[in-house]
């Protein structure tokens, strides 16, 4: 423990030297490493952000599992809102590991101080919408995280590999609805139509504002948290999807889509970023209904929480007595 | 709204086939022991990722310091002959 005593005298220059050095060697950082407080604050925010999208990320789906047309597609909605939860779970212990608690995260949530993605503020009109989510939005998602799987904060990058690994069913069911809607009747081809042109623009802004405008990255990039740009990930996000909406007979929504021969890429049209900041500052259609939502989950399932804490303290007393009568 | 106290925080072992052992496969929080054993069940074992779970408190597990791991591992990087490719040993000799 000599050792401790001698590297807790190190100055914050030497301790910072080295901590950069471990991430451009590739070397996780664990918990209990010494890591600049910038780092410990960008990722507590990025994780729990990412932690209630996936929370929030049920509620849009959820009014749909009692109208699924199947308990064929009932069962798979299910499962991937399961997943959903499990995800938003495995996301907040992640963050614990930097020192903030979980009521805080939730407090900071359900108090808007706290984002979440942004496409969960849009309403989910009919059941093609739901394809959509899976195709598109997870789609999307999966894209994102993947990179992040290459994260330098170990536990970060530990649930994104469990997280990858579990979604690519969501993304499959969702295009699964979309080809049973796309090559149905009219009527279907027309709601799968509608929800596409609906979900497309805001799954590109999922990605975040364009790289010239982002206000963390270049910072992220260097600690790693961050392994590729906003624009890449979203230009590989279309150039996997556009063929993807052509096998469905569907038309994207933008008009300047074109494959750039040269550039070995598809162009796109401008996105609306005003649209993206109207929305992320609380005015898109949903934004109020899903923390009404949520917070009123949360508040009727505090009795529940408050008896199951009185039953462990009983128990726990219990053992207590038992332990010491028999002392 | 009420900040409320979380419940104890619970590391989760996972046994995934017989014949391995548990490996820690993340954390969770529970009232009690026995709700830590359901809610690891129902969030690390959707796909019969294991056998068997263990759940600890994490305030049980005693940990070593990061800044002590030169001073603990350090030392065996030099104990090269605790390895069988120290010794010469003649290829015309079997199972050695």
């Amino acid at each position: 423990m000599v050792q401790s005593q001698i590297t807790g005298n190190a100055s914050e220059a030497d301790e910072a030297a080295r901590f950069q050095s471990k991430v451009d060697r590739e070397i996780k950082i664990e918990p209990r490493d010494w890591m600049p407080e910038g780092y410990r604050k960008t990722l507590v925010r990025q994780i729990s952000q990412h932690a209630h999208s996936e929370i929030v990320g049920m509620l849009p789906e959820g009014c749909w599992v009692t109208r699924a047309p199947s308990l064929r597609r009932k069962v798979q909605l299910l499962a991937k809102i399961q997943d959903e939860g499990g995800h938003g779970l495995y996301l907040y212990s992640a963050a614990e590991t930097l020192g903030t608690s979980r009521a805080e995260m939730i407090d900071a949530l359900h108090e808007g101080r706290a984002k979440y993605s942004n496409i969960f503020n849009y309403p989910v009109l009919s059941w093609a919408d739901i394809g959509a989510i899976g195709w598109l939005v997870d789609g999307a998602a999966i894209i994102n995280q993947i990179a992040l799987c290459r994260c330098s904060y170990g536990p970060y990058a530990r649930a994104m590999e469990r997280i990858c690994r579990e979604e690519s069913f969501h993304q499959r069911q969702g295009y699964e609805i979309m080809m049973s809607m796309a090559f149905g009747t009219k009527d279907q081809k027309r709601m799968a139509q509608s929800a596409l042109d609906r979900w497309w623009w805001p799954s590109l802004m999922m990605f975040g504002p364009s790289d010239r405008e982002s206000a963390h990255s270049s910072q992220s990039m260097q600690w790693k948290i961050k392994r590729v740009s906003n624009d890449d990930l979203r230009q590989q996000f279309i150039d996997m999807t556009v063929p993807q909406a052509d096998y469905l007979g569907l038309k994207m929504p933008d008009p300047d889509l074109k494959w750039n021969e040269e550039r070995g890429h598809y162009d796109f049209g401008a996105i609306d970023w005003a649209e993206l900041k109207r929305v992320v500052s609380g005015d898109g259609p949903c934004n109020k209904e899903r923390m009404t939502a949520r917070v009123k989950a949360h508040e009727d399932g505090a009795w529940v929480r408050e008896a199951a804490a009185a039953y462990g303290e009983k128990q726990r007393l219990r053992k207590q007595a038992a332990k010491i009568a028999a002392e | 709204m009420t900040a409320g106290h979380d419940w104890p925080l619970w590391e989760v072992f996972i046994r995934a086939r017989e014949g391995l052992s548990h490996k820690h496969v993340g954390s969770l929080h529970a009232s009690d022991a026995e709700m830590a054993l359901q809610h690891a069940r129902d969030v690390y074992t959707r796909r019969r990722e294991g056998e068997s779970i263990w759940v600890v408190q994490s305030t049980d597990i005693v940990a070593s310091a990061p800044a002590d791991k030169e001073s603990l591992f350090d030392p065996a990087d030099s104990k090269i002959y605790r390895h069988p490719t120290f010794y010469e040993v003649p290829d015309e000799v079997e199972c050695l």
